[in-house]
C-alpha cells in the first residue's frame, strides 16, 4: 500500500472540484471496498476524500422533492442497515430492505454506505490478485477469467475460475459481474442515482448507471473521474415485492443468482412486472424482454418460466475450473420462476 | 491391564479455566505477545509456478524509510541443515511452486514492511509448472509408507475373485476437494534474537517439536532456543510441524539482533504455504452377499504430494479396520507436483478415506434394498481385520442403534425422493466413524508442592481444545487433590518436553505422562507433602497395544434438506454418538465434537481450494470465497456418547476425541442427499450445481 | 504519511501520530498494545476484528484508524463495567461458545451490537416481512453470521447469545432450539 493523504472536507464543491482535478484521488465511503483494495494493492490513490461528512446521511420522504407520495430520496452516506431497518423502506420498497439484508454482514451493513454500495467493484478473484492478468484492473493485459493465451489449462477449454462470472451480457475482454445485492434490488424500483460532477448536479437512471464491460471493462460505471453520488431517490412502487438470493452458504456470501421481482396483478392477469438479476452480468440484469412478455398475461408459473426463458435465450456459460458457470442459466430461470409464483400466490394477503 | 484412576474431577464439566481471558481478549496469542518496540516482517512470494529467480532488485525497497531489513536468496544466511526442502528458506534461486517465500522484508511498522515487500522486483527463468492431479497420469509412484508409518498397501484373499463371486457389488470413484486448515489465527510469530538465545513465540501445536526443528535447521543447540505458546487460535494439523513462516521469522529476527520482530502470514498467504490437506480420488469396491455380509472391500487413493517434499496422506487406513470381510486390499498412489507441501489437517486419513467408504456403503445398502444401519450392524466384527488383535473395546453398533433412536431412524421411508414439504426434499442419512487411539512414545510432566498447591507443568499445547482444564482435572485425580488446589502451566520449553498436538494423542500421552508424575510424586512424598517437593516422571509405552487394536467408534445422523427450485442444501440437524472412552471434561468433549461434525458440515457442502493449473495456485485465497461454514448453515447439532469403560487404553480410560467428530460426517450428508433427492454426489463438496434440476 | 490523532479506546483517550494507511485494528494492536480486537482476514471476512463504534458493530480491519477521531471505540476487553464481565461474555464462558477463542472477542462485541439493533426493532435476512421478529434460533444465526468460527461452536454461541439477550415483555424469546 502506498502513502496517501486523507482529508474529511465539508464543502462539496469544493471537494468535487479538488477530486476531479486530481487523478490520483478518490472518494472514501464506509471503506469497505476501498480499504480492502487499498491492501491488495488494486488502486494506490494519492488522496482520500472522506464522503461520509460530504454527503447527507438521511432518508427523506420524496412528497416535497418531486419524488410523488410513496418515494423515498436517499443521501449517499446512509448506511446499508439504517436504509434496510427503516420503517418506510420496509414498509413501501420491501424488495430493497430484503436484497439490503441479504448482504455482506451486519458489521458491514453498518459500515457501507448507499454510493460505495453502488460502486462497490467485482470480487472477480483475478481481478483482486495483482499477480494475474486481468483488463479491468490492467487494460489490455488479458482476462484470466477467460483463456489465457499461453497459459494452456489442462483439463478444461483453458478459462479460469468463473463461478462468481456472467453469464449475460458479458464480453471477450470481461466476464465479471457486479456483486451488489442493493443494486439489485433498486433496479426494479426504477431508482434514479443522484450525481454531483464538475460541471453540476444530473440525475441518472440507476438501471443506467452500470454499463455492460464491452471493450473498456476497466470502467464499471457511466460515471467520469470526479462525479461524487450524493445520493439515491426511489419513486412510489405499485404492488407485491420481494428479493432472493441463492448463494454457497446461507449466509455471508455473494450472490450466484439473485432475483428482484415486483409483481402487480389485477383481475387475473400480470399489470406489471419488473424483474432484475444479480450475479449474472457486469450490471443488474433487467429482464426486460421476461416483462414485456409477461404484462397482460395470466401469473401462472409455466408462463413465467417461458418468460425467464425467453430472457435467457442469449444467455452463455463460461467452461470454466470446478464445472464453470453454465449452471447458472438453469438457476436463474429456476429461482425467477420461483419467486414470482411464490409472489402470485400471495397476491391475495395485504397489497405490498 | 492398567491401573486405573478413580474418577473425581475426570467425568465432570468444569468451565474452561482460560475463558474470562478469552471472552475480554486478553490472552496473548503469539503476535501479542508485549514486546518493547516491535519490528515487523513481510514476506514476498514468488509469482511463478516452477523456475529460477534471476535477478532481485531491492533498491526500492531498502531507500524506503523505515526499512531495516531486506532478505533474499541473494544474502540471507545459510542455514545449517537444508535437508527438509519446505524449511530451506531463502536458501535457493530455484522457485518450486507459486506463492514460495523468496524474500522478506523488515520495517519499523507493518504498513513500511508490506510496502517494502511490494517492491522488491523480482525477474524469473519460468519453467512449466504442473499441477493437475488425476489418476490417469502416468508418473503415479507409491510411497515407502504413508503418514503415522503404515504401509502403502495392504492385500488379503483375492479382491477380484471375489468381485467376480458376489452376488450384489459397488465400483465407485469418490473424490475429496483440497482442503486449507484455515484456523482462525494465522499462523504467527513474535522472534527475538538475543545474547545468543532465540525466543520464539510462535503459534503452534507443539513447543518442543519446534524447537527441536528450528534448532536443527539454524544449527543451534536446543537450549539456545525457546519457545512459548500459551494459547493457539486453532490449528487442525496446520501448526502441526514446523513450516517456512516461523524459520523466516526466526531468520529476521537474527538479522536485527536484539530486535523483536513480529510476522504475521496474511490469509492469502497462507493458502500458499502454511500446509493443506491434499485432494483424494478414490476408488472403493464393495462385494457383499444377499444378506450384507461383506466378501470384499477395496480401497486404491490417488492423491497429491509436493516435489519438493513428500508428505503421504493415509486415506484408506481406516479402511483396513472398519468392517469384516475376507478379501481386502488398499493402496495409495502419489502424483508429485510442482505445490506447496500438503500437510496434516484435522484426521488425516480418516477424514477423506471415510467419505468413499462410507458413501459407498450406503450404495451397498440401496443395491441390497437393506437398511443403512443394518448393514453396518451386519458387517461389525469383534476381531480388528488389519491386525488380528482383538478391539480393546468396539461399540460402533451401540452408537449406531443409540444414535438410530436418538435420532427417530425407525420412521424413515427408506425411498430415495419419498418426503417432501412444501418445497423443499427431505432427507436422512448416516456414516459410522471411526479414529485410533494414538499415544505418542515421549512426554515428561512434573509435579511440585508449592505454597500449599499443587503445580503440573509440561510443554503441552491448548489449541481451544481444553489442556489448561482437563489435565488439571487428571492431575487432580492422579494426585487425590482437589480440582481447585491444582494449577498446570503449558505451552513452553521451560517445562518438560511434550509431544505435538496431533492425531488426538494429546489427553493419552500428557495425561499419561501427569498421571506418572503425580503417583510418582505420592509415592516419594506421600499425602503431606513439603513446600519444593518436586517429581517428574515420563509417559511409558502401553503394553496392552501387543495385544489390543485401539479404536474410538462413532456415528453419525443427519437431516438434509434440498430446495426443490434451487437445489440449495441446508442440515437443519445433525446427531453424533461416540465411544471414546471416558470423557475427562463433559462440557468441553461435548465442543470438540460439535466442532469436529461442524466441520465435517463444512467439509460436505463449502470447503474447496480451487487450484488454478494455468497459475499453479489456489484462485479462492481467501474467507470470501473459500467458504466454511456459517452460523446460519448450522442447525440443530446434537452430541451424544456412550458410558465406554476401557482399562486397556490409560489410566484415565480415555479416547481421543479432538477428530472423530469429523470423520464420516461429510458421506452422511451425502447419503442424506441422496435420499432427499435421489441424486448421489461422490464428489465433495455438495454443491446446488449438482443437484439443480 | 502521518498525522495527529486522538482515539478513544475502551473509555481512555489515546494521542497518536500514525500512518494514514493504518487501519483501526492495526492502531490497536500494533500501535496501542490492545490486542482484544483480532486479525484473521485483514479484508472484512470473518469478524474477529469487530469492535463496537459508537455502540454499534463494525469492522476495524476496514476502518482507517484517521476517520475515527471522535468515535467511542469499544473492543471486548473494555465491555464489562467494574471490573466485571458483560452478561454476554459470562455466557460465552457458560455456554462454552468458544474453543481456541480468537474469534471470541470478536463474537462477543458481534453479539452485544446485535442485541441493541434487535432491541431497536431492526430486521434481518430472515425476519418474515412485515414482522417483528422473535430473536430464535435462526434469527441469532442469521444475524451472528459475520463472525466466522473455525472451532465451529456456532452450536454453543447461539444459545449463549440467547441466555444473554434481555427478555422482552410478553415474549417467549429463548424459546426455540
Ligand atoms: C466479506 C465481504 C462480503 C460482502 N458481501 C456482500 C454481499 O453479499 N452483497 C453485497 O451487495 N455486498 C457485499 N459486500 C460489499 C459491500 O456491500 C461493499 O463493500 C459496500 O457496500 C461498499 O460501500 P462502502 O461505503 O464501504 O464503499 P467504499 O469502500 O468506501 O467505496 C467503494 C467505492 O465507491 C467509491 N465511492 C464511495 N462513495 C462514493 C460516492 N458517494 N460517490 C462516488 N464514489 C464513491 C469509492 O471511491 C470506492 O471506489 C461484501 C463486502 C465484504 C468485505
Ligand atoms: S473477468 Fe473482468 S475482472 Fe475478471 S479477470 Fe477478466 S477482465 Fe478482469
Ligand atoms: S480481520 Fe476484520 S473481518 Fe477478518
Ligand atoms: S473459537 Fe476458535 S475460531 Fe471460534
Amino acid at each position: 500500500m502506498k502513502p496517501f493523504a486523507y482529508q474529511a472536507p465539508g464543502d462539496v464543491v469544493d471537494a468535487v472540484r479538488s477530486v476531479a482535478e486530481d487523478p490520483a484521488a478518490v472518494y472514501l465511503g464506509g471503506g469497505t471496498n476501498l480499504v480492502d483494495h487499498l491492501k491488495l494493492g488494486i488502486v494506490s490513490p494519492d488522496l482520500l476524500v472522506d464522503v461520509t461528512s460530504l454527503t447527507s446521511a438521511e432518508i427523506t420522504d420524496g412528497d416535497g422533492g418531486g419524488l410523488g407520495v410513496g418515494g423515498l430520496s436517499v443521501g449517499a452516506a446512509v448506511r446499508n442497515s439504517d436504509l434496510a431497518a427503516d420503517p418506510r423502506v420496509r414498509e413501501r420498497f420491501r424488495v430493497l430492505s430484503q436484497a439490503l439484508l441479504a448482504g455482506a454482514s451486519g458489521q458491514l451493513r453498518n459500515m457501507a454506505t448507499t454510493g460505495g454500495n453502488l460502486l462497490q467493484r467485482t470480487r472477480c478473484v483475478y481481478f483482486q490478485n495483482v499477480s494475474t492478468p486481468c483488463n479491468k484492473r490492467e487494460p489490455g493485459s488479458g482476462c484470466s477469467a477467460l483463456a489465457v493465451p499461453g497459459r494452456p489449462a489442462p483439463t478444461h477449454d483453458g478459462a479460469g475460475w468463473t463461478r462468481n462470472h456472467a453469464i449475460l451480457g458479458a464480453s471477450e475482454h470481461c466476464v465479471a459481474t457486479h456483486p451488489s445485492d442493493m443494486a439489485v434490488g433498486m433496479a426494479v424500483l426504477d431508482a434514479r442515482v443522484r450525481v454531483l460532477g464538475p460541471d453540476g448536479e444530473r440525475v441518472i437512471p440507476l438501471t443506467e448507471l452500470h454499463r455492460l464491460p464491452g471493450d473498456a471493462p476497466e470502467r464499471d460505471t457511466v460515471l467520469e473521474h470526479g462525479d461524487l453520488i450524493t445520493g439515491v431517490e426511489l419513486p412510489p412502487m405499485r404492488g407485491r415485492s420481494a428479493y432472493r438470493k441463492v448463494r454457497d452458504r446461507a449466509s455471508y456470501a455473494f450472490a450466484l443468482v439473485s432475483v428482484a421481482a415486483v409483481l402487480d396483478v389485477a383481475d387475473g392477469v400480470v399489470r406489471d412486472v419488473r424483474v432484475a438479476l444479480g450475479g449474472v452480468a457486469h450490471k443488474p440484469w433487467r429482464a426486460t424482454r421476461a416483462e414485456e412478455q409477461l404484462r397482460g398475461a395470466a401469473p401462472t408459473p409455466a408462463n413465467f418460466r417461458a418468460a425467464i426463458e425467453a430472457e435467457l435465450t442469449d444467455a452463455r456459460g463460461v467452461d470454466g475450473l470446478d464445472g464453470g458457470n453454465a449452471f447458472k442459466i438453469p438457476l436463474a430461470a429456476a429461482t425467477v420462476t420461483a419467486v414470482l409464483r411464490d409472489l402470485a400466490a400471495s397476491e391475495t394477503g395485504d397489497p405490498r | 491391564m492398567t491401573e486405573m484412576l478413580e474418577h473425581q474431577a475426570i467425568g465432570r464439566g468444569p468451565a474452561r479455566r482460560d475463558g474470562v481471558r478469552k471472552v475480554t481478549g486478553t490472552a496473548p496469542y503469539a503476535y501479542e505477545h508485549p514486546v518493547e518496540n516491535p519490528a515487523f516482517c513481510h514476506p514476498v512470494q514468488s509469482t511463478v509456478g516452477r523456475g529460477r529467480i534471476t535477478a532481485i532488485d531491492t533498491s526500492a525497497a531498502l531507500a524506503l524509510d523505515g526499512v531495516l531489513a531486506v532478505l533474499t536468496p541473494d544474502d540471507a544466511e545459510r542455514l545449517a541443515n537444508t535437508d527438509d526442502a519446505e524449511l530451506a528458506v531463502l536458501q535457493t534461486h530455484e522457485v518450486a511452486f507459486r506463492g514460495q517465500i523468496i524474500g522478506a522484508a523488515v520495517a519499523e511498522t507493518s504498513e513500511v514492511a508490506r510496502q517494502a515487500a511490494d517492491l522488491v522486483a523480482v525477474t524469473y527463468d519460468q519453467a512449466p509448472h504442473d499441477v493437475v492431479l488425476s489418476d490417469s497420469r502416468d508418473d503415479l509412484y507409491r510411497p515407502d509408507a504413508v503418514n503415522g508409518g503404515f504401509p502403502t498397501d495392504s492385500n488379503e484373499g483375492d479382491i477380484e475373485a471375489a468381485l467376480a463371486a458376489a452376488e450384489v457389488t459397488v465400483t465407485q470413484t469418490y473424490t475429496t476437494a483440497m482442503y486449507h486448515q484455515n484456523p482462525l489465527e494465522p499462523h504467527t510469530t513474535t522472534a527475538r534474537s538475543e545474547d545468543g538465545v532465540l525466543t520464539l513465540w510462535d503459534s503452534t501445536q507443539g513447543v518442543h517439536p519446534v524447537r527441536k526443528a528450528v534448532a536443527k535447521v539454524l544449527g543451534l543447540e536446543p537450549d539456545a532456543v525457546h519457545v512459548v505458546c500459551p494459547y493457539v487460535g486453532g490449528a487442525f494439523g496446520s501448526k502441526g510441524q514446523l513450516k517456512a513462516n516461523t524459520v523466516l521469522a526466526a531468520m529476521a529476527a537474527r538479522a536485527v539482533p536484539g530486535r523483536s520482530v513480529r510476522l504475521a502470514l496474511t490469509r492469502q498467504q497462507m493458502f500458499d504455504v502454511a500446509g493443506y490437506r491434499t485432494p483424494t480420488i478414490q476408488h472403493v469396491t464393495l462385494a457383499a452377499n444377499r444378506d450384507g455380509t461383506l466378501t470384499g472391500i477395496a480401497h486404491d487413493v490417488v492423491e497429491q504430494t509436493a516435489r519438493i517434499k513428500e508428505f503421504a496422506e493415509q486415506t484408506a487406513v481406516s479402511t483396513r479396520s472398519l468392517y469384516a470381510a475376507p478379501n481386502r486390499r488398499t493402496s495409495h498412489r502419489l502424483a508429485a507436483l510442482d505445490v506447496g507441501v500438503p500437510s496434516w489437517m484435522r484426521a488425516p486419513g480418516e477424514c477423506p478415506g471415510m467419505f468413499g467408504t462410507e458413501v459407498a456403503m450406503d450404495e451397498l445398502a440401496q443395491e441390497l434394498g437393506m437398511d443403512p444401519v443394518e448393514l453396518r450392524v451386519v458387517n461389525d466384527t469383534e476381531i480388528d481385520p488389519d491386525s488380528g488383535k482383538p478391539f480393546s473395546s468396539r461399540n460402533l453398533v451401540a452408537c449406531l442403534r443409540e444414535g438410530a433412536q436418538r435420532f427417530g431412524w425407525a420412521d424413515r421411508d427408506p425411498a430415495p425422493r419419498s418426503r417432501r414439504e412444501g418445497n423443499q426434499l427431505v432427507g436422512t442419512g448416516v456414516a459410522s466413524s471411526v479414529y485410533p487411539v494414538y499415544r505418542m512414545p515421549k512426554s515428561t510432566a512434573t509435579v511440585r508442592f508449592s505454597g500449599g498447591r499443587y503445580v503440573a507443568e509440561i510443554g503441552a499445547a491448548d489449541l481451544g481444545t481444553g489442556t489448561w482444564t482437563s489435565l488439571a482435572q487428571i492431575a487432580a485425580d492422579a494426585l487425590g487433590a482437589d480440582l481447585a488446589s491444582v494449577e498446570v502451566r503449558i505451552g513452553d520449553t521451560r517445562y518438560p518436553e511434550a509431544s505435538v498436538a496431533g492425531g488426538s494423542s494429546g489427553m493419552t500421552t500428557w495425561g499419561s505422562a501427569v498421571v506418572e508424575a503425580a503417583r510418582a510424586f505420592r509415592a516419594k512424598f506421600g499425602a503431606d507433602p513439603s513446600d519444593g517437593d518436586e517429581v517428574e516422571a515420563a509417559v511409558q509405552a502401553n503394553p496392552a497395544t501387543d495385544d489390543y487394536a485401539m479404536f474410538a467408534f462413532g456415528a453419525h445422523f443427519v437431516e438434509a434438506r434440498v430446495d426443490a427450485d434451487t437445489g440449495e442444501v441446508r442440515v437443519p440437524r445433525m446427531l453424533g454418538v461416540f465411544a471414546a472412552g471416558k470423557i475427562i471434561n463433559a462440557r468441553l468433549a461435548r465442543s470438540q465434537f460439535l466442532g469436529g461434525m461442524t466441520m465435517g458440515l463444512s467439509m460436505a457442502l463449502h470447503e474447496t481450494s480451487v487450484m488454478d493449473p494455468r497459475f499453479g495456485h489456489v484462485v479462492n485465497h481467501d474467507l470470501a470465497e473459500y467458504h466454511i461454514t456459517a452460523n446460519a448453515d448450522v442447525g440443530e447439532i446434537d452430541v451424544g456418547w456412550l458410558d465406554e469403560h476401557d482399562p486397556h487404553v490409560n489410566a484415565m480410560g480415555s479416547k481421543g476425541i479432538g477428530e472423530i467428530g469429523i470423520v464420516g460426517a461429510a458421506a452422511a450428508v451425502s447419503n442424506a442427499v441422496h435420499h432427499a433427492t435421489g441424486v448421489r454426489v461422490r464428489e465433495l463438496p455438495i454443491t446446488l450445481d449438482k443437484l439443480l434440476g | 504519511m502521518e498525522t495527529e490523532l486522538t482515539l478513544r479506546i475502551d473509555g481512555q483517550d489515546h494521542h497518536l501520530t500514525i500512518d494514514t494507511r493504518t487501519t483501526l485494528l492495526d492502531a490497536l494492536r500494533e500501535r496501542i498494545g490492545n490486542t482484544s480486537a483480532k486479525k484473521g482476514c485483514d479484508h472484512g471476512q470473518c469478524g474477529a476484528c469487530t469492535v463496537l463504534t459508537d455502540g454499534r458493530r463494525t469492522l476495524s480491519c476496514l476502518t482507517l484508524a484517521v476517520t475515527q477521531g471522535g468515535a467511542e471505540i469499544t473492543t471486548a476487553e473494555g465491555l464489562g463495567q467494574d471490573g466485571g464481565l458483560h452478561p454476554v461474555q459470562q455466557a460465552f464462558i457458560d455456554h462454552d461458545a468458544f474453543q481456541c477463542g480468537y474469534c471470541t472477542p470478536g463474537q462477543v462485541c458481534s453479539a452485544v451490537g446485535m442485541l441493541a439493533e434487535y432491541a431497536d426493532g431492526w430486521p434481518s435476512a430472515v425476519t418474515e416481512p412485515g414482522t417483528t421478529a422473535e430473536l430464535d434460533h435462526d434469527e441469532i444465526a442469521e444475524r451472528m453470521s459475520g463472525n466466522l468460527c473455525r472451532c465451529g461452536a456456532y452450536a454453543n454461541i447461539v444459545p449463549a447469545v440467547q441466555a444473554a439477550a434481555p427478555r422482552r415483555e410478553g415474549t417467549n424469546a429463548g424459546g426455540a432450539r
